[in-house]
């Protein structure tokens, strides 16, 4: 990366700044630096184990880092737990395998956060879940619990609970591995959408028609390394790296 | 989507063909069909003659009872029934621990039914405890003061299973968390407690707690005997439970903690709000489990001396007048053990019903 492609520092919403991550003896990132500027939608990409899911868990620390420095909004991602729970109040988070709560309706998987960590008034909450249902086109399912629900109604609610906070950052991490192949459309409708509201967007994903649509930038990381990044045109007309070489013509190659 | 039910053809009636296939479906299935017919022809007849039809149900004293027929003699209970029901407690103050028990038994009535779980329901048991104490106790409103040497009977056994359990759960949730902490020392000390205990056999806390404890106190300073023997329970029984709540918590997927995590939740919250409601529910049968072993674990405070509705019942039996009765007496001991026990289990079995929800249990198992 080069010092040209930074962002001014008062754009910047994510700053990851060599930084390592081992888990025992494996040594799952390496000296990794990624900065995201406010409003830019970044897609990381790259074969299994390569550290994408890793590097965006640190990001709201569901990871710990071992060296290196983040700063997520001006806040560093440290030990202090007053100052992650800040950071989480404004970083959404989408999981592989949604993590809807199966205890509580759709309305209250909505509410819940706002409710208890933002302190909104109940009846605003209920106010916005249903707005944020309405836009994830699923304001019939809000009395169903999660079970209920199929694959891709199940991520839209789960995106619609990471909105439900307001965040500023909204991190996916492989948003659409676990669907069935018919519901992937569902939930990238939802996710361009956003991404043309001009979120801030963190994307580990293969979708990569998804990430020609979207991506003011592609990070291909591999064995723990960015090996590459650039502008998704570049990137996949003509990758500089012959790892990024061989990860598109795997995946794209048939 | 098409609504044909598609039944196995019978050209049977319903009856019979449930006969055929739940009695009578093999070889071995019809022996041991006949041989439970058998058994029931040759013991059932006899026992409702001696516990119904020649029973005796009024009499001065068992020689009577005996010499009035061959049946049981329930005159026995029918006569020591305040006894069992309240020890020795004051005679002319009976109705204190009997109002006791009505209102144990509306605390636990009001608890299971779904319309009164509110925050008043807190409000309801601590108000409803208070009022027990008070009226047990006495000392105030012009009630006289009963030391607690003298309760007994059902209305004690009632007070150690229900304030076991009102205290162990809370305690046992607090160590199955501490247990699972990062934090070293806590985890630690956890662990230390939880199989020290378990490791104790009841009857020696029970007499460490009566025998050793007086010990180790400043000479002056006395805790009386009931406390210490509640207290003991509610330790032990909160080590065993912690164990099911432990359970409960590893049975929580990774992603349920990590999806509370990232919204901001705090650790109370998340733990509260999204963890506890999951984990409970999926132990709820080993927790009714644990729970009716404590309500008949609290037969065991008769070794130190307390007068628990088994004692109260030994010591009517001990009675010249009542000598020989002992059978009666224990299935009456047995029954009402048996009421209390079948009826947390039925009401466990219905919470389940009403909680796990079918798609919710297995969206639980998908994430």
């Amino acid at each position: 990366m080069t010092d040209a492609s930074r962002p001014a520092p008062q754009d910047t919403m994510i700053d990851i700044l060599g930084v390592n991550k081992w888990f025992g003896d494996f040594h799952a990132l390496k000296n990794v630096s990624l900065s995201v500027a406010k409003g830019e939608k970044i897609v990381v990409c790259g074969p299994s184990g390569s550290g994408k899911s890793t590097m965006i868990r640190l990001i709201n620390r569901l990871e710990r880092h071992e060296s290196g420095r983040i700063m997520v909004d001006g806040i560093e991602v440290a030990d202090d737990v007053k100052a992650i729970e800040a950071i989480r109040r404004e970083v959404g988070m989408v999981f592989q395998n949604f993590n809807l709560f199966p205890h509580l309706t759709v309305l209250e998987n909505l509410m819940l956060a706002p409710v208890w960590v933002r302190k909104t008034p109940k009846k605003e909450a209920e106010e916005t879940a249903r707005q944020l249902l309405a836009r994830v086109r699923i304001p019939e399912q809000a009395d169903k619990y999660p079970g209920q629900l199929s694959g891709g109604q199940q991520q839209r609610v789960a995106i619609a609970r990471a909105l439900a906070m307001r965040p500023k950052v909204m991190l996916f991490d492989e948003p659409t591995s676990a669907l069935d192949p018919e519901m992937i459309k569902e939930v990238l409708d939802v996710m361009i959408e956003l991404a043309e509201e001009g979120m801030t967007m963190v994307v580990v994903t293969h979708e990569m028609g998804f990430a020609r649509t979207v991506a003011d930038c592609i990070v291909f990381m591999d064995q723990g390394e960015i090996v590459e990044t650039g502008a998704p045109k570049e990137f996949f007309a003509a990758p500089k790296t012959d790892r990024a070489k061989l990860f598109l013509s795997q995946i794209l190659g048939h | 989507m098409s609504a044909v039910a598609l039944r196995r053809p019978s050209s049977l009636p319903k009856p019979i063909e449930w006969i055929r296939t739940n009695l009578f479906s093999s070889a071995t299935n019809t022996l041991l069909t006949l041989l439970a017919l058998y058994l029931l022809w040759k013991f059932l007849p006899p026992f409702v003659n001696w516990a119904f039809i020649d029973a005796i149900w009024q009499a001065p004293n068992s020689k009577a009872c005996r010499e009035a027929g061959n049946g049981a003699c329930w005159a026995f209970i029918a006569e020591k029934h305040r006894f069992i029901l309240f020890g020795t407690y004051p005679f002319e103050d009976h109705w204190r621990p009997g109002v006791s028990i009505l209102l144990f038994l509306s605390l636990y009535a009001i608890s299971s039914m779904r319309r009164f779980w509110t925050p008043w329901l807190a409000l309801a048991w601590l108000v409803g405890l208070a009022l027990i104490g008070i009226l047990m106790w006495g000392g105030v409103f012009g009630l006289r003061y009963v030391e607690n040497e003298r309760w007994g009977g059902l209305v004690l056994t009632l007070i150690l299973a229900t304030f076991g359990i009102v205290f162990a759960f809370p305690l046992s949730i607090l160590l199955a968390l501490g247990r699972r902490s990062e934090m070293p020392v806590v985890r630690a000390a956890c662990v230390v407690y939880i199989e020290l205990i378990r490791g104790v056999p009841l009857i020696s806390l029970l007499f460490m707690a009566s025998v050793m404890m007086p010990l180790f106190l400043p000479s002056g300073v006395t805790v009386d005997k009931l406390l210490r023997a509640q207290v003991a329970l509610i330790l032990f029984a909160a080590a065993y439970l912690a164990e099911v709540v432990r359970g409960g918590l590893q049975a929580i997927p990774r992603g349920q903690y990590e999806a509370a995590e990232a919204m901001g939740l705090s650790f109370a919250k998340r733990t509260a709000l999204v963890i506890l409601p999951q984990a409970l529910k999926i132990s709820i049968p080993p927790l009714v489990n644990t729970f009716i072993g404590l309500f008949k674990d609290t037969s065991l405070v008769v070794i130190i001396g307390l007068f628990d509705l088994l004692l109260a019942l030994k010591t009517a039996l001990n009675e010249p007048a009542w000598t020989g009765i002992g059978v009666e007496a224990y299935l009456f001991a047995s029954l009402v053990y048996f009421v209390f026990c079948y009826a947390m289990s039925q009401y466990s079995q219905r919470l389940e019903r009403d909680l796990v929800r079918g798609p919710a249990a297995r969206a639980l198992k998908d994430t």
